[in-house]
């Protein structure tokens, strides 16, 4: 009975083992796929631990099992065996085999856990205030993120965009709840703290972000509301020639820009309902020079440009109008929802059209 | 109340009030039993639920609010209202036969202990009908819990404020009681391992439960009366929170895993005929797994950021703990060896929680690595690691130990052949529910998600584990089929059923008297109980002839007492609402409720009763019988 037990539990691992080994999820999203030198040194850990642990059972297996079918009593057998106490050779070969397996693993957990905290590079600041390493300030609101560059001097939110092969730095915090800022791909998470600043760093290597149509996943990592499970963004890492082209389009989009009406007239309509209902928590511009607390709502400058609706719906103006029309019913909790009023069909049609059309790149 | 009266058959409302005032271990083990058992079905209910909606992506099987009610409910309901009545009911069940004792140390504070958490736990559970369950995680981190609207959050501070003056209370007794109650010759080198579980946890619950208190407090004040200990407006901070709830909530899990230990280590040398391998050295891991629990509650914050050096320390701590987990599983596997193994429903689950167990173990060491944990923590890898512990060690002990001490309880045995068939459901189940939940977490799956968008690659694990959830379900359903047959049949099964029974607890008549022993035993060694069998005897000897047993007498007082606080914590909860005038009156009539019971307990003298020796010479013509 138990042999056959133990072979079908076997089965059943096996059976997963070779189903899941199959693919390590996706490469936009999978810590098994590392971006950048980050996300390498945690999967390093992640496969040396993995492989002493693998030991370990194997070792535990094989005990048990021989111990499990050799010693089943047999039918009908009354005899008493042997009541040993203990053995003190055991024990200790017990004890200080687990002791060396634990000192290989803790030399480089110690040396991963200081490298990867080591975020004194964005602390040297130059005279005007700038710095010589590539910094983000990643603000997580409810639902939706905030990715400020101030040595660029603009601000967008959703699609944070990044070169490769640099480390970027990130300083991150929340504005209402605590969230973890995590791109799975590309390394750790560090928690959105509300009451203090976090730093960590991450690298996206050039060809791995090709393999992933520079295109990463991110995802709030912290439970903090109905829709903490949407609460989803997109790194787009670029080569730094085509990084640099986007940061020159991103600061191009000055007030003046922003307020030039589209050529579309449905477009040109639909900022004028965006100015009347959207632009008091909405900002157009790249540089929001509101401080942070008045800056309420996504950046919507590059609109157009970006990967999806909301962090989660296809970006093309149905979704949008969709999602303009009833936003609780994709984001239940939002902060969106109820602050505008209703809009007809004519008007969401003319803010689609709108908001599509804030492009930067061509 | 003379003894024999004491031992009518009665109706049933006289049933229900036996139950609702008695002091006697054994009965409040069963109360404990009941409701742990009933808290664990509503907590199972709550996981399917979690399955249902995972199964596939963008499933709208509940909403995304609810869902959050649901997972929170279920992880606080699993470990504080089913996991920790249900190892209590062992405990109580256990521990005082095994030491040689005729009850507790304090049986009015064991009967306190166990309706405080009856009470907490129900009005717990009463948010599902009166405005919403809390929804904030079962680790109701400060600044999504203050921000928490309606009154889930305050259900729960409430709840687990009540239900945890419960647990601390029980704690305090079982020391107490394994400090001065064991019988002669019983010393702390003899006890039986799951009485120095009892103990090593109860040591824990008096050290871990009042940082819960004082965190529960804050976070009570802050939500209803005002205070900000958690508001940063304020100037308030809410990782305090965070260290509050972890150093409470990381030695929580040993206070759970050890008891399971220690049923385990009971299991293995009765079925497998051989003493327990490295006694003394079980206990020295046993203590020192107790001590480092308390080193390394900041591998829960790896990413809070509290820095490189603390991090790096946690670490090395955490570790740390593998060294006496280990010992612990190689000389669990040393006491098989050589034995001869006979594969009863206990024995199954004892054996299968050895892999499933170490599994948990060996994930648990990986996200001790402070920077793989930056990938591991609040992802589906973490759900994986902790469900294999807690399922894999605390549940299979709960089922194993069901079945085991099942005719110590109910002097009946629960059907081997439906027993069979519930483990392998519910273990196939269990492995084929969690091991493809590493993955999903490797995968990118974070956490307390209501749902996943579809093109992650992750729909073909979700799917798997709900069916394996499925299994988990139905293998609990049947064993509560066998509870049920099993109960109705009613058959009778004597002393010492497993015929394999090594310690005292097995040595009394079935059902126990109500006064346990007729005279204290007299302890010989380890596992007394098997030194006399060996000996050719059937009973132990005993240490002191037979005289007048002074037994206490039942009390209506610990439920008031209970009752009062239930009362009282609506009070407070709604007292802060508009137009709630009767709020205030309601939290002084409560606490003058609990109050007044205690001032009649402490002035009206309550000297117990005796048994008279002539009586319990009678009783020894029927065999001790009830």
């Amino acid at each position: 009975m138990k042999q056959k037990l133990t072979k079908w539990r076997l089965f059943t691992v096996f059976g997963l083992m070779a189903l899941v080994l199959s693919g390590c999820g996706e490469p936009f999203l999978s810590t098994l796929i590392p971006a950048g030198e980050a996300g390498q040194t945690a999967y390093d850990l992640m496969m040396l631990s993995t492989w002493i642990m693998v030991g370990v059972v194997i070792v535990v297996s094989i005990l048990f099992a021989v111990a499990v079918i050799k010693f089943r009593r047999k039918k009908g057998d009354t005899t008493i065996p042997k009541q040993v106490e203990g053995s003190h050779i055991l024990e200790i070969v017990w004890t200080v085999i687990p002791i060396l397996l634990l000192i290989i693993l803790t030399i480089p957990t110690v040396i991963a856990t200081f490298d990867l905290a080591d975020t004194k590079a964005m602390d040297k600041k130059n005279e005007d205030g700038t710095t010589d390493v590539m910094v983000v300030n990643v603000r997580a609101n409810l639902y939706w993120w905030e990715f400020e560059y101030p040595n660029q001097k603009i601000i967008t939110s959703q699609d944070l965009v990044v070169p490769t092969g640099q480390k970027v730095y990130f300083n991150v915090k929340a504005t209402d709840v605590k969230h973890s800022f995590w791109i799975p791909a590309a390394g750790g998470k560090i928690d959105t703290n509300v009451e203090n600043v976090n730093q960590i760093w991450l690298e996206f290597d050039n060809e791995k972000a090709a393999e992933a149509d520079n295109l990463f996943y991110g995802k709030c990592a912290e439970l903090c509301g109905p829709s903490h499970a949407l609460m989803d963004f997109k790194v787009r890492a670029l080569p730094q020639g085509e990084f640099d082209q986007w940061v020159t389009a991103m600061q191009a989009v000055d007030a003046e820009a922003a307020e030039a009406a589209p050529t579309n007239p449905t477009a040109a309509a639909g900022q004028e309902v965006f100015n009347q209902k959207c632009l008091s928590c909405h900002a157009v511009t790249t540089a929001d020079a509101r401080p942070e607390a008045a800056r309420t709502a996504p950046n919507l400058a590059n609109f157009g440009d970006r990967e999806m609706v909301a962090g989660i719906l296809e970006h093309d103006e149905e979704e949008l109008k969709k999602w303009i029309a009833n936003p609780e019913q994709y984001k239940p909790g939002n902060k969106m929802t109820g602050t505008y009023g209703e809009l007809s069909d004519q008007e969401l049609d003319q803010l689609a059209a709108y908001l599509m059309s804030l492009k930067v790149e061509q | 109340m003379s003894s024999i009266a004491h031992t009518q058959k009665r109706g049933f409302a006289g049933t229900v009030w036996d139950y609702l005032t008695t002091v006697d271990h054994k009965k409040i083990a069963i109360l404990y039993l009941l409701a742990g058992g009933f808290f664990f079905i509503v907590g199972g209910i709550e996981a399917m639920m979690i399955r249902i909606q995972l199964a596939v992506p963008n499933n709208d099987f509940v909403s995304a609010g609810l869902f959050n009610e649901i997972i929170t409910m279920h992880g606080t309901t699993m470990i504080f209202l089913a996991a920790m009545p249900l190892l209590f009911a062992f405990m109580n069940a256990v521990m005082p036969l095994q030491i040689g004792a005729r009850d507790v140390a304090f049986p009015f504070i064991n009967a306190l202990g166990f309706w405080l958490f009856f009470f907490g736990g129900l009005f717990l559970n009463l948010s599902w009908f009166l405005g919403g369950a809390p929804d904030a995680g079962w680790t109701s981190y400060a600044s999504l819990s203050l921000a928490s609207e309606g009154h889930g959050i305050d259900f729960y501070a409430l709840g687990l404020q009540i239900s945890g003056f419960g647990t601390l209370m029980g704690g305090i007794n079982f020391l107490v009681t394994i400090i001065n109650m064991r019988a002669p010759g019983m010393t702390y080198m003899r006890m039986p391992l799951f009485t120095w579980t009892t103990f090593v946890a109860s040591a824990l619950i008096l050290f871990a439960f009042p940082p819960l208190t004082v965190g529960l407090f804050m976070l009570i004040f802050d939500r209803m009366f005002g205070s900000g200990f958690f508001d940063v407006a304020m100037g308030g901070n809410t990782i305090i929170w965070e260290h509050f709830f972890w150093i409470f909530g990381h030695p929580e899990v040993y206070i759970l895993v050890l008891p399971a230990f220690g049923i385990f280590s009971e299991i293995f040398p009765t079925f497998a005929r051989k003493r327990l391998f490295g006694y003394s050295s079980m206990v020295f891991a046993t203590v020192l797994i107790g001590f480092l629990g308390f080193m390394v509650w900041a591998h829960h914050m790896f990413t809070t950021g509290l820095g490189p050096i603390a991090n790096a320390i946690f670490a090395v701590a955490t570790m740390a703990i593998a060294v006496p987990t280990g010992i612990k599983i190689f000389n669990w596997i040393m006491t098989i060896w050589g034995g001869s193994i006979q594969f009863t429903v206990p024995m199954l689950y004892a054996v299968a929680f050895i892999p499933s167990f170490v599994m948990g173990g060996v994930t648990g060491v990986m996200q001790a690595a402070a920077p793989a944990d930056y990938q591991f923590h609040d992802t589906y890898f973490i759900v994986a690691h902790f469900h294999y512990v807690i399922v894999g060690g605390i549940v299979l002990g709960l089922l194993g130990g069901a079945h085991f001490y099942w005719p110590l309880m109910f002097g009946t045995m629960l059907s081997e052949k439906l027993g069979k068939i519930t483990f392998v459901l519910f273990l196939t189940g269990f492995h084929l529910t969690f091991f493809i939940q590493h993955f999903l977490g490797l995968m990118g799956m974070p956490r307390r998600v209501w749902t996943f968008l579809p093109g992650q690659g992750l729909e073909a694990g979700n799917l798997i584990s709900s069916i394996g959830a499925a299994f988990m379900a139905v293998g609990i359903i049947i064993m509560l089929v066998n509870v049920v047959i099993t109960q109705k049949k009613n058959i009778q099964v004597g002393r010492d059923p497993w015929k394999d029974g090594r310690t005292l607890e097995w040595s009394l008549p079935s059902p126990t008297p109500f006064y346990n022993f007729k005279q204290l035993p007299l302890v010989r060694g380890l596992d007394p109980f098997w030194i006399e069998k060996m000996e050719g005897k059937t009973e132990m000897t005993p240490a002191e002839p037979i005289g007048d047993i002074h037994m206490p007498n039942n009390s209506f007082v610990p439920f008031v007492i209970s009752l009062g606080l239930f009362i009282a914590a609506f009070g407070a909860m709604y007292h802060a609402d508009e137009g709630k005038g009767w709020a205030i009156p309601v939290l002084i009539i409560g606490m003058l409720v609990t109050f007044g019971a205690m001032l009649y307990r402490s002035i009206k003298d309550d000297h117990g009763y005796h048994i008279h020796k002539e009586d319990l010479l009678d009783d020894a013509g029927k065999g001790g019988t009830h």
